[in-house]
């Protein structure tokens, strides 16, 4: 059974998201985008300065069946419509990933439409193919997020999905967090760096390339380090303080960003050009940052590679992301889930869905 | 009326299909394990294996009858939101029933029901001849106030049995689904609207707030 996933007919899937702070229920049809309903919660936590697990859970069983009504009826769709559901069975918080693993195995009994645990990371990639249409493969995922900062070489993206290189400390999106609390930023930080480096001086100050060091590129080739990037900037930081001096924020910020970018673009460019892959794509929350976006684009064009990303409200989480990989499943004659998958906090990054695995 | 009852308040995951007619109910299939970390594995093939037993498919169900705690938050919020979902997805009502009353609903005299709460902690209602008095509580064994309960029961009595200033039952008792719709009835026969279930959490979320970042300027 292999659909034309661009068509009318192309399966139509409705993707249940709730892995961190985001209630986020999509539906597609094939590359089509027919609804993106995401409930927040993240006001609640920006005064911990961080995402509290519990409270994100509760938002979640609060939100979940009325963020499925609302996106039903922004498709125009009811249940019936679906030719599958799929959700994020991991990686992610582990008890808000269980509201939404419960509420995908209870609607897919109630209504009898095949059910799909499949990878965040994967859906950060696939939604790609809501923008952009299919992904040649194999293409490279530079897949930048909260959590994780990844090479991935994507041969086949219903299954086949390898990590060249990742992150030995904190992820992108966490440095990016970080610093914007040295910085008074509030959280999620990476969307008020991204504003301030607009005013800033991006060679203000050089900030160190983790992992870039001649014997680095041996042995650690395709991944990042960005914990010494943070630290860097909090001495500078500091050091400014201790002089009685103003940090200039705007300044900081546009550096540090300058230094992120330039490791994560630098690395996924050379990573193509050594595999003989033609296609770079960006996913995860980062990806929505304007200088990495901009960077890329220049780097790609230079080596003569086709850059790819979508949207800056695709690249957070969400449920579009989950359906269009879902669709994207169906669309492949892959296996539907057994209903006794668990949700996995901690789910391997090559693990694309649970449907071939049980 | 068939009814699918859900409780995972407790470390049992429970499924039942109960058949409710005028004022019998009719257990017609049961499924529980204890496990309490196994809730959002065995909630959902429980439902598919009472509906097997019973020779019912999903198209059958009337109405979902959901406890709604108190209970440790994780495994309570699968079995809460799969009612809901499951409810939704057939296009049938769903109700709540605190799951303190599935257990001391079934009490004679004056009984202390009590869950683990964990944390050293128990939830639990003192019932009158299996009424209830008062809303759910939440403390250690050892801070429950006077409730003149003769015994008590529940997994919460079993476990701090040595804690508890009554006779407690030994054997740990889970909450009772048949009991659950019981107590749900007079909505289920009258139709009533579904419900947004609302769970009884009876604590507040951890929370550190974290440290105020440090001031700079633009
Ligand atoms: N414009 C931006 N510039 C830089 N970072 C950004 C931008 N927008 C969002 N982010 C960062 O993206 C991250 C959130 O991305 P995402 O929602 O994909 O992460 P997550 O889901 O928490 O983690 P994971 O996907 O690894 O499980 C946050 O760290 C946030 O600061
Ligand atoms: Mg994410």
């Amino acid at each position: 059974m292999k659909n034309d996933s661009a068509g009318d007919n192309a399966p139509v899937v409705m993707g249940i998201e709730t892995s961190c702070d985001e209630t986020g229920v999509g539906i597609v049809r094939g590359h089509e985008l027919l609804a993106d309903a995401v409930a927040s919660s993240v006001d609640e936590h920006a005064r911990f300065g961080g995402v509290v697990p519990e409270v994100a859970s509760r938002a979640h069983l609060e939100a979940m069946v009325p963020t499925v009504q609302r996106a039903l009826d922004d498709a125009g769709l009811t249940l019936g419509d679906l030719d599958g559901i799929a959700v994020t069975a991991g990686p992610g918080l582990a008890g808000a990933l269980m509201v939404g693993v419960g509420a995908a195995k209870a609607y897919s009994i109630a209504t009898g439409v095949p059910l799909y645990g499949v990878n965040h990371l994967s859906a950060h990639i696939a939604v790609d193919t809501l923008e952009n249409g299919p992904i040649p493969e194999p293409a490279i995922g530079l897949l930048v997020s909260g959590g994780h900062s990844s090479i991935m070489m994507v041969e086949d993206l219903a299954g086949k999905v390898t990590q060249l290189g990742a992150s030995i400390d904190d992820a992108a999106g966490e440095a990016f967090d970080k610093v914007a609390r040295l910085l008074g930023l509030p959280f999620p930080g990476g969307p008020y760096i991204d504003r301030a480096a607009k005013e800033g001086d991006r060679a203000f100050v050089q900030f160190p390339r983790g992992l870039t060091a001649a014997k680095d590129m041996e042995r650690h080739r395709y991944d990042f380090s960005f914990s010494g990037l943070k630290t860097a900037v909090a001495r500078w930081i500091e050091a400014r303080r201790a002089e009685g001096e103003d940090v200039p924020v705007n300044d900081v910020a546009a550096a540090f960003q300058e230094a992120v970018c330039d490791v994560l673009t630098r690395k996924a460019i050379l990573a193509a050009k050594e595999h003989g892959v033609e296609t770079v794509l960006l996913g995860g929350g980062v990806a929505a940052n304007s200088r990495l976006r901009a960077l890329a684009t220049e780097r790609a064009e230079a080596a003569g590679l086709t850059l790819r990303y979508p949207r800056p409200k695709l690249c957070t989480d969400n449920g579009a992301m989950v359906a269009a990989l879902g669709s994207h499943l169906v669309a492949a004659g892959v296996a539907p889930s057994r209903i006794d998958f668990p949700a996995n906090s901690s789910m391997d990054v090559e693990v694309v869905s649970l449907a071939n695995r049980l | 009326m068939r009814v699918l009852a859900l409780d995972t308040s407790t470390s049992a995951v429970q499924a039942a299909l109960v058949d409710l007619d005028d004022d019998e109910l009719f257990l017609t299939a049961f499924r529980r394990e204890v496990n309490a970390r196994g809730h959002v594995e065995r909630l959902a093939p429980f439902i598919e294996g009472c509906l097997a037993d019973a020779g019912r498919t999903r198209a059958d169900v009337d109405a979902v009858v959901s406890g709604v705690g108190p209970g440790p938050f994780t495994g309570l919020r699968v079995g809460m939101v799969t009612a809901a979902a499951f409810a939704d997805g057939a296009g049938i009502p769903v109700y709540g029933v605190c799951s303190l009353d599935g257990i001391g609903g079934n009490t004679r005299g004056r009984a202390l029901a009590a869950t683990d709460a964990r944390r050293k902690e128990i939830y639990w209602a003192v019932y009158d001849d299996g009424r209830r008095e008062g809303e759910p509580q939440v403390c250690r064994p050892s801070e429950l106030p006077e409730t003149r309960a003769d015994y008590a029961i529940g997994e919460g009595a079993s476990k701090y049995a040595g804690e508890l200033p009554m006779d407690a039952e030994t054997e740990p008792v889970y909450p009772d689904l048949v009991k659950l719709v019981e107590l749900a009835a007079p909505r289920l026969l009258a139709g009533a609207p579904s419900e947004r279930l609302t769970p009884l959490y009876l604590r507040r979320p951890d929370a550190q707030p974290a440290a105020a970042p440090p001031a700079a300027s633009a």
